[in-house]
């Protein structure tokens, strides 16, 4: 058992909000109207008559039943069923009376209502376990007042409170009112991680019945009285601007309420890092419905004006190549000496590897319901950082935080995409406009020529090995368009004596940003093949020569060990596990890789076949270091999606630019990976060391490029350096 | 705009909409029945899947006015309390992660066991190839419907 304070930083992690506000502090009355009304019909437990609010993240009802407020937005990395198994973990109730509330934005209540870095759960882990505790403390302390005992000779279980001497008991049902009077403890214990009950079982996903019966979930699906729809037209190429508009043709058609240029940031209007992608200036057309907005859409005549250099796919590529043959005027990371340990080396192996500009492409597009009057702006829809989104609504609207409102959808899909709120900044501009309540909507093409894409990137390796066939030097010089790509603190650095990390950066007007598992997902791929074509160099299992390297950087560490960025036990750990896990040996079509990223240790084997020119992935196995796994069903799904969206892209997928514009508008020619390429099988093994939970919806995806490149050299006796792998065009299906 | 009287999920449905309009749309913005999801509109994702007569097309592409008497079917009216075989298959299996694709993979599958009961992986994995899953369940989504199909 150990003891937290509940009071951490400048917040007071958990307030007793029935104290401070008298109230509910959950849920505006104008958003109720969204919920699904069979939401009741599903429950298949009775509700209460009477809710008593503990603390901001729940509320217990009179007959014990729980309400748990997901803080965190819901991208499909099942935070909504993992953060309220925490919560519920230290409440010690039993799940099935759990429901499950996705909490509004909240700055008062919540910490860190962001969808990003696979750190929901790593940095929501103590202040979930505090406030189901607390709530746990407070429960026990209302049952010692009422029964005159000391509040340690008191023991909960499943939603009951007891005292075992006197042999009186209450559930947490009948205590709640009590309780909920109470002061917030000073300080409570939390359980050991040994006599959990909730964390570590399978839980379905709490949103499964709406999912497959098709209930209103997404921000797509909002339908508000009186409400509009937007769609705005942005410039069709980076590098392009408004200049004029003819909506004559347009403006007439038919439900169609009004066509207009916006200026949706207004020059000199302070952006937060979530605007990223944000163009200041569009079309907005606005109509009764999305057909409606469809048609007039294409029907719009408008004139863009050249602001900027239009670059191509062709320019890029050249200019990263130049990059790679610049010496930067300091290296990220330097030990030892690697020019003079290249002209020792007995072999030197040299590789480049690239990687094209990446669309995001959630399945649900971008869109936002925003209803803005002069009192008040109401927004709702799909977004990953709606505390930013918050702080740019502030100043465009020129209105105070405390009238904006912010709720959270769940998101089909988010990928680093839903970081960048300029959407709901769009719609709100675009109510406050129409003196009306809108749903904006992106098209798929809108979605797809409009986004902030993955960087394209090309990196640069060179290894040298001495006699033995040990590592003596390594070199990387990475580019990337925006991004300078290279972790020089990461493997192998510390584990080779002369290691030298070069990173550069090209400028462009693309816009850029997080797409997940950020320049991991890249390098990644390329470094975990590198150190295939290394090990053969130097006659070695590629396993066995990894597992030297971590040898070298647990026994005697290069440079400031302090700057390391990764556990060699760990990371060993975790590659031993897979070599067993997969009868690993040599030959048999297979490849292997390893990873740490998001605070994560992943390795993976698979093989492949080719049939023709398309490459069949196997089974997959992958070991995962992640700490406590809170609920290994949908941890496994997390994992098995990072690995089937990094084989898809690593295949099939790329953006490319001519004159600024994206080649690509629609899954007709932007390939994704389809059922019948998907792996055969995914093996997951969970390492369980009982250390804090950390990142898991990213660090599946990075490694398993390489593990499939080094795979397809077995399967065709080639090399696989510049992705995606398959450049074929889509087969037309439909 | 004309009228348009649909048989959809067994009951007839009134909708005054121009004949172009896709069902999709009209499912979605007229009748509010949002579990048919618009993903591409150019009959590549799938993720607008509903039954016509018990085949599975792509409601993004059927315009309104070529309906006629033929009967629809949604994700909504699948099954009256969401116990069709291959929604209980996808629960146990957990297969959704965002969700968002899920009404069509499940349209597109129940389709395909209505036609064959029992097919075998590869003409699972073939039938489900129209429906893209972009955060990768289609794992999942092969067990859920060899499930569904034993389980039927
Ligand atoms: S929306 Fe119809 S197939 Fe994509
Ligand atoms: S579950 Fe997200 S697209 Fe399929």
């Amino acid at each position: 058992m150990s003891i937290v304070k509940t009071k951490v930083g400048r917040r007071a992690f958990i307030r007793n909000t029935s104290l401070a506000s008298g109230g509910l502090v959950i849920g505006f009355s104008w958003l109720n109207s969204c919920k699904p009304k069979e939401a009741a019909k599903i429950v298949a437990m009775e509700m209460p008559k009477e809710w008593f609010q503990i603390n901001g993240f729940l509320k217990i009802g009179d007959n014990g039943v729980v309400t748990i407020m997901s803080p965190n937005p819901e991208i499909g990395q099942n935070v909504k069923t993992a953060m309220p198994m925490i919560v519920a973990e230290e409440l010690d109730t039993a799940w099935k009376n759990v429901l499950v509330e996705q909490a509004p934005l909240n700055t008062d209540i919540f910490t860190r209502q962001l969808a990003g870095g696979s750190q929901s759960i790593r940095q929501g882990w103590e202040g979930l376990r505090m406030a189901g505790a607390t709530a746990r403390t407070m429960l026990k302390q209302a049952a010692a007042d009422a029964w005159q005992v000391a509040i340690n000779e008191i023991q909960t279980s499943e939603g009951v409170v007891s005292h075992t001497a006197s042999g009186k008991s209450a559930t947490y049902g009948e205590l709640a009112s009590a309780a909920a009077k109470l002061e917030v403890p000073e300080e409570v214990s939390l359980k050991e991680t040994s006599d959990f009950t909730i964390i570590g079982t399978d839980k379905k996903n709490v949103d499964g019945h709406q999912i497959v019966t098709g209930q209103s979930l997404f921000g797509l699906d909002i339908q508000k009285e009186g409400m509009l729809i937007a769609m705005v037209t942005q410039p069709p190429a980076f590098g392009m601007k408004f200049k004029a508009i003819d909506s004559s043709k347009a403006e007439s058609m038919p439900g169609i309420k009004a066509i207009f240029p916006i200026t949706v940031y207004p020059e000199g209007i302070k952006k937060q890092w979530s605007d990223g992608g944000a163009v200041p200036e569009m079309v907005a057309i606005v109509g009764e419905s999305t057909w409606q907005c469809m048609q007039a859409k294409k029907a719009l005549d408008i004139t863009w004006e050249q602001a900027e250099k239009a670059e191509d796919t062709a320019y890029h590529n050249r200019e990263l190549d130049n990059l790679l043959n610049t010496k930067p005027a300091s290296p990220a990371r330097a030990d030892g000496n690697v020019e003079a340990a290249f002209k020792n080396a007995a072999k030197i192996v040299e590789s480049t590897y690239s990687a094209p500009f990446l669309a995001h492409n959630t399945m649900e597009p971008m869109n936002f319901y925003a209803h803005v009057t002069p009192e008040k702006a109401e927004l709702l829809g799909p977004i990953q950082t709606p505390e930013y989104l918050e702080l740019t609504l502030a100043e465009v609207l020129e209105m105070p935080l405390e009238k904006i409102d912010i709720m959270m959808t769940r998101m089909g899909g988010g990928f680093g995409r839903r970081l960048y709120g300029s959407f709901g900044v769009e719609a709100a501009m675009i109510s406050k406009k129409m003196n009306a309540p809108i749903k904006l909507v992106y098209t798929r093409e809108d979605d797809m020529a409009q986004g902030t894409y993955r960087p394209s990137y090309k990196i640069r390796y060179k290894a040298g090995l001495d006699e033995e066939g040990n590592l003596i030097a390594w070199h990387v010089r990475g580019a990337g368009t925006n991004d300078d790509l290279v972790f020089e603190n990461r493997f192998p650095a510390g584990a080779v004596d002369n290691y030298l990390a070069e990173k550069l950066s090209l400028s462009t007007n693309v816009t850029t940003g997080a797409w997940r598992a950020p320049r991991s997902n890249f390098i990644a791929g390329a470094e975990q093949a590198f150190i295939d074509e290394v090990a053969e160099a130097a006659g070695k299992d590629p396993i066995a020569f990894r597992l030297e390297l971590f040898d070298r950087a647990i026994s005697k560490p290069v440079g400031d060990t302090e700057k390391n960025d990764y556990d060699p036990e760990r990371y060993a750990g975790v590659l031993k596990l897979v070599k067993e896990k997969s009868n690993w040996q040599i030959g048999d079509n297979r490849g292997v890789a390893a990873y740490y990223c998001h605070n994560s240790y992943v390795a993976q084997v698979l093989d492949v076949t080719m049939n023709g020119d398309t490459p069949k992935v196997g089974t997959v196995h992958c070991a995962v270091d992640c700490g406590i796994v809170i609920n290994p069903l949908s941890a496994k799904n997390q994992i098995e999606g990072g690995i089937i969206d990094g084989i898809g892209h690593a295949t099939f997928s790329e953006l490319t630019f001519k004159e600024g514009e994206p080649q690509q508008h629609n899954f007709d020619r932007y390939r994704l990976m389809r059922n019948t390429e998907a792996p055969e099988k995914i093996e997951t093994y969970f390492v369980d060391n009982g250390i804090a939970p950390t990142g898991l919806g990213e660090p599946s995806l990075p490694p398993v490029q390489g593990a499939l490149a080094n795979a397809l050299y077995k399967a065709t006796g080639r090399r696989y350096y510049q992705q995606p792998f398959i450049t074929d065009k889509p087969p037309l299906v439909g | 705009m004309a009228t348009f009287n649909l048989k959809i999920n067994g009951e007839t449905k009134k909708v005054d909409v121009d004949g172009s309009t896709p069902m999709l749309w009209v499912l979605r913005d007229h009748l509010q029945m949002v579990g048919t999801k618009y993903g591409c509109g150019i009959a590549q994702c799938g993720a607008c899947t509903v039954h016509l007569n018990d085949n599975a097309v792509r409601s993004c592409q059927l315009p309104v006015s070529a309906v006629g008497e033929q009967e629809i079917t949604t994700i909504e009216g699948l099954s009256e309390n969401g116990d069709h075989p291959v929604q209980q298959a996808w629960l146990e299996v957990d297969v959704p992660q965002c969700g968002y694709c899920q009404a069509g993979q499940i349209m597109t599958a129940s389709a395909l066991l209505k036609k064959n009961p029992t097919p075998t992986d590869d003409e699972i994995a073939t039938a489900m190839n129209g429906n893209i899953c972009r955060c990768g369940t289609y794992t999942r989504i092969r067990k859920a419907v060899k499930m569904a199909a034993d389980n039927s």
